[in-house]
């Protein structure tokens, strides 16, 4: 088996062991990325020189026999929304192409801790603001099982750079289905933890009540180790929950007997593909074989799911987006061309025409859309009928979980309706590519766990993924699901042709 | 002659508080650093970048809407107010919209229009938000270079609003003395204006009795006004620019939209600011980086129990357990808690409140005003003054002699009883006394006859005298046993 075809769990035995040192498994992986990247298209910026110091420290640390962290040794990935202290972080847009944040975010500083050897920041939609990463303004990223294809997205580097082998292990972020659509489509392990479970401070806000950062990984076991590492209670994000975090990688063997596993029958209905739901029939009877029962529940209000997440997230984006003005750091257009006030047809005094001209040059069309859409949303006179009706039905949503997960331990079904989609099919089609969003969105609005594995392959060979939810914290029984599955099935092991 | 209308006024006051780090970050707070050197990622609104709430401040915050009367909610939350300003890096500040920690309070001040007499002000709400940085611009014609510091921006803010209960522009400035007073005593705030730790926004409209009805004039907001002072003339120029304007257009409320003014000092007028600055739309939603404060009943009496004696209670003390004047009352007050602690030592160990409060006023305050300092760093010990105050009214030495010893004590740093005995101050013994004063009436026949005659004041040329031959008798023995022995001769 080649270094780079390894688990991240087999490459620390063999790093522990001595059999293989830090050094070789980045110079692997970097020749992975030479091999495959220009085609694939996942990283934005390699940290070739960095990494290999990085490994070449750990390396040393080992022969010294200090005591090293979990991740020590172990190539990572970031997705480019994630502050690395004085390197760019772009966020895949022109309007940051040449920010360099002067902090690390903390999930940073716990890979730092873990010892993992961060490897390179990888591409992404605008702002994390899409489902195929089309929407980067800086690099083109493809679906390592057919390059015709989108990897999905927003986390669509992150995902592409696991299944492609040019790393073990990456970081991304999920605001509506970020990590888990893109892992997904890509046929590699993606989970959203609970919202709160790890630290947003250093992840460049896209919609702050939904976003949530998790791991992507081939297996389960690999997920549960990079979450054990990123996860725990941060006091500089207000919204992290101070919960103490279970050795996710120990519950991992415990069989499934008696798992009361629930499916929402409207995931069944018209619009799922028939290989999809072949698929994922096909997996939830293996978790069946595993010693789990199928019954049905209801998740009356998920219907409106997509409607509710585009207009909470936009209302947020347009308020967190704000502060790319031009006025303190990152793009500034240097036109001194005067604008005018599109109502009124007077001009703008300096300020406001500087603002026009950076945002309309820095920002893309999806980011643009969303910025409107929100701004519109939370008007006077909107308000009430879009974003506090939004919020209400959030609540619901929310609490068809509850109700759910009162008579189920997980949730099971597809995580997206069709396998990966041609590049360029849905980019001029926002509302198609809003409703890839249709069976993820629900775990964001609700702040609640999911995971997505794969579960078979189509017959043009693009991976299907399954979906598993649980409640709140309950990421434990989640990856115990899914590395249980895994243990049964294979899907997880196949290469893509690159 | 009184004006044809009723001034109504409300005010909208910010108070910085006096934490030492900033609302959701850890930079300092403390005034006057180079620009842009108290910043962090989190107050220049890095991406990325999550506030935390500082504790203190809303511990501070508490502080002053208890002592405001204000009903404290249980539940509060915090709201982004969007829009865009270079001294607003993210793009909004994060402030409180429709569940302010606390709202419907009041507070009394006494009327300068009917003195005597108590007026109350009611307050609308009392919120909590960060102040956003300075911008400083090049009026240099041709010269569009502005600045930004953004040392400010994140400081803690108190927004303290009042109902439109204050009817004359004197009720607006004592008002202000009045909270200013209150959040010093409380420590909340030190309200220097000049370093814009207080900011005042001011509402203002007349109601004109016209021919029967009751006709309210346009509210106008007046800005920009930087000494309570300024704030008083500013409405009093504003209240009859109103009138004039009602007289020439007739306009009323409603008729156009709410304007805002800026004081200009020089010229003494306000002027109109642009109107498009005002129809903004602030596009308040729940702040999702932050989670809702909730306060129960033990934290409400945890509150209420460190607030200490505030100046309206401090006035009524004063008065009752030491006789004191309102005036005088007021005036110790006024110079704020350690000036009256001060006081309280003197009175207690001098055992004559109204004496000590004479002399804290007369000699004290006097000191500290021409030497600029505060009374701690007074060079007289408050015991020692007290001790001095009692001697004085104990008749051991005259108020113009305890004058005296006041100074050496202050030059000296010595206790009164060193100075009295080194300037060789001591009581007159009775029969000392009475054989001085028999020698001259004996040297002074004129007077004693005048005295017979019943003029009494003649007896003033014989203190002087009596004086002379010994500096440690008290005038007023003097006096009143000259004029008991003339009788007799």
């Amino acid at each position: 088996m080649s270094l780079v075809d390894a688990s991240a769990a087999e490459s620390l035995a063999e790093l522990a062991a001595g059999r293989v040192s830090a050094v070789e498994l980045t110079e692997a992986c970097l020749a992975q990325i030479d091999a495959h990247d220009e085609r694939v298209g996942a990283f934005l910026h390699v940290r070739r020189e960095a990494a290999l110091e990085e490994a070449a420290g750990i390396d040393r640390r080992r022969a010294a026999g200090e005591s090293l962290g979990a991740l020590a040794g172990l190539s990572v990935a970031i997705k480019d929304n994630m502050c690395l202290r004085g390197e760019t972080t772009t966020c895949a847009s022109r309007m940051l192409a040449d920010f360099r944040p002067p902090y690390d975010a903390t999930v940073v500083d716990r890979l730092r801790a873990a010892d993992a050897v961060i490897i390179g920041k990888t591409n992404l939609d605008e702002f994390a603001m899409g489902g195929s990463t089309e929407n980067s303004a800086l690099g083109e990223t493809r679906n390592p099982w057919d390059l015709g294809r989108a990897p999905g997205g927003s986390s669509g580097g992150s995902a592409a750079a696991v299944a492609a082998r040019m790393v073990p292990l990456a970081v991304g972020s999920d605001t509506g289905g970020s990590i888990r659509q893109p892992a997904g489509l890509c046929g590699v392990t993606g989970m959203k933890p609970t919202y709160g479970r790890v630290s947003r401070r250093g992840l460049v806000a896209f919609a702050s009540s939904l976003d949530q950062i998790g791991p992507l990984a081939r297996t389960a076991e690999d997920a549960a180790l990079l979450l054990e590492a990123l996860a725990g209670h941060d006091p500089r994000d207000a919204t992290s929950v101070p919960r103490k975090v279970p050795a996710y990688r120990e519950g991992l063997a415990k069989p499934l007997k008696g798992l009361r596993v629930g499916i929402v029958p409207e995931q069944f209905a018209a619009g799922l593909d028939a290989q999809v739901e072949a698929s994922v029939r096909e997996g939830l009877r293996v978790l069946e074989s595993l010693g789990a029962t199928i019954r049905e529940v209801a998740l009356p209000h998920s219907a409106a799911g997509v409607a509710t997440y585009y207009i909470i997230a936009p209302c947020e984006a347009s308020s967190n987006l704000a502060r790319y003005d031009g006025a303190h750091y990152g793009f500034r257009s240097e036109s001194t061309e005067p604008t005018r006030d599109a109502h009124s047809r007077e001009e703008d005094n300096p300020l406001v025409s500087m603002y026009r001209r950076t945002r309309a040059g820095g920002f893309g069309a999806e980011v643009k859309r969303r910025i409107m859409l929100g701004t519109y949303a939370l008007s006077a006179g909107y308000y009430d009928a879009y974003y506090l009706k939004a919020l209400r039905v959030r609540r619901l949503i929310r609490q068809d979980f509850d109700r759910a997960f009162a008579e189920v331990d997980l949730l099971a079904g597809p995580v997206t309706a069709s396998s990966a989609f041609e590049l360029g099919e849905k980019v001029d089609d926002p509302l198609a590519m809003y409703l890839v969003d249709l069976f993820t969105v629900g775990a964001n609005l609700a702040g609640i766990p999911g995971i997505s594995i794969p579960c078979g392959f189509d017959e043009g060979g693009l991976p299907i993924g399954l979906q598993l939810q649980a409640p709140p914290f309950e990421e434990e029984c989640l990856l115990r699901a899914a590395h249980q599955f895994q243990t049964a099935t294979d899907w997880h092991q196949r290469r893509p042709p690159l | 002659m009184s004006a044809p209308y009723t001034i109504v006024i409300g005010l909208e006051v910010h108070v910085q508080l006096a934490t030492q780090s900033k609302l959701f970050c850890g930079c300092s707070t403390k005034f006057g650093a180079p620009p842009n050197t108290q910043t962090c990622p989190v107050c220049i609104g890095m991406p990325g970048v999550l506030p935390v709430m500082n504790r203190r401040a809303f511990e501070l915050a508490l502080q002053a809407a208890t002592a405001l009367d204000c009903q404290i909610a249980s539940f509060t939350k915090w709201d982004r107010k969007n829009y865009y300003y270079p001294d607003l890096p993210k793009g909004y500040q994060i402030s409180q919209f429709d569940l302010p920690f606390s709202h419907a309070g009041h507070l009394d001040i006494d009327d300068p229009d009917s003195p005597g007499n108590s007026h109350r002000v009611g307050i609308i709400r009392v919120h909590l938000e960060e102040d956003a940085g300075k911008s400083m611009h090049d009026e240099v014609a041709g010269q569009a270079d502005s600045r930004i510091d953004l040392n400010r921006t994140g400081t803690p803010l108190l927004e303290i609003v009042t109902e439109p209960d204050l009817r004359s522009p004197q009720q607006a400035h004592v008002f202000l003395n009045e909270m200013k007073l209150l959040l010093t005593y409380l420590g909340v705030s030190d309200c220097n204006m000049q370093e814009g730790s207080l900011r005042v926004d001011a509402n203002i409209n007349l109601h004109i009795d016209a021919d029967g009805e009751k006709v309210a004039t346009p509210i106008v907001e007046v800005k920009n006004m930087n000494s309570f002072r300024a704030v008083e003339r500013a409405l009093d120029y504003e209240a009859g620019r109103q009138y004039d304007v009602w007289q020439e257009t007739g306009q009323r409320l409603g008729d156009v939209p709410k304007q805002t003014r800026g004081w200009d000092e020089a010229a003494e007028v306000t002027r109109g600011q642009r109107h498009k600055e005002e129809s903004s739309d602030y596009r308040y939603f729940p702040e999702p980086d932050l989670a809702p404060v909730t306060v129960d009943d033990a934290q409400r009496q945890g509150v209420r129990d460190v607030l200490g004696e505030l100046p309206a209670a401090l006035r009524t003390r004063l008065q009752q357990e030491f006789a004191l004047t309102p005036y005088d009352a007021d005036v110790l007050v006024g110079q704020g808690r350690e000036l009256v602690d001060y006081f309280l030592a003197v009175a207690e160990t001098s055992g004559d409140g109204r004496l000590a409060s004479n002399w804290v006023q007369q000699y004290v305050l006097r000191t500290l005003n021409e030497q600029a300092i505060d009374i701690g760093d007074y060079g007289v010990a408050a015991e020692q003054l007290g001790d001095l105050v009692r001697r004085v009214a104990a008749g051991e030495l005259d108020t113009g002699r305890g004058r005296e010893v006041l100074a050496d004590m202050l030059a000296s740093g010595k206790p009164a009883a060193e100075v009295i005995s080194a300037r060789g101050i001591e009581q007159v013994d009775a029969s000392e006394l009475e054989t001085l004063c028999r020698e001259l009436l004996a040297a002074n026949p004129k007077i004693v006859d005048d005295i017979k005659a019943g003029k009494q004041k003649a007896v003033g040329a014989l203190i002087g005298q009596a004086k002379k031959m010994n500096p440690n008798v008290n005038p007023g023995q003097v006096r009143e046993l000259c004029l008991q022995l003339a009788d007799t001769m």
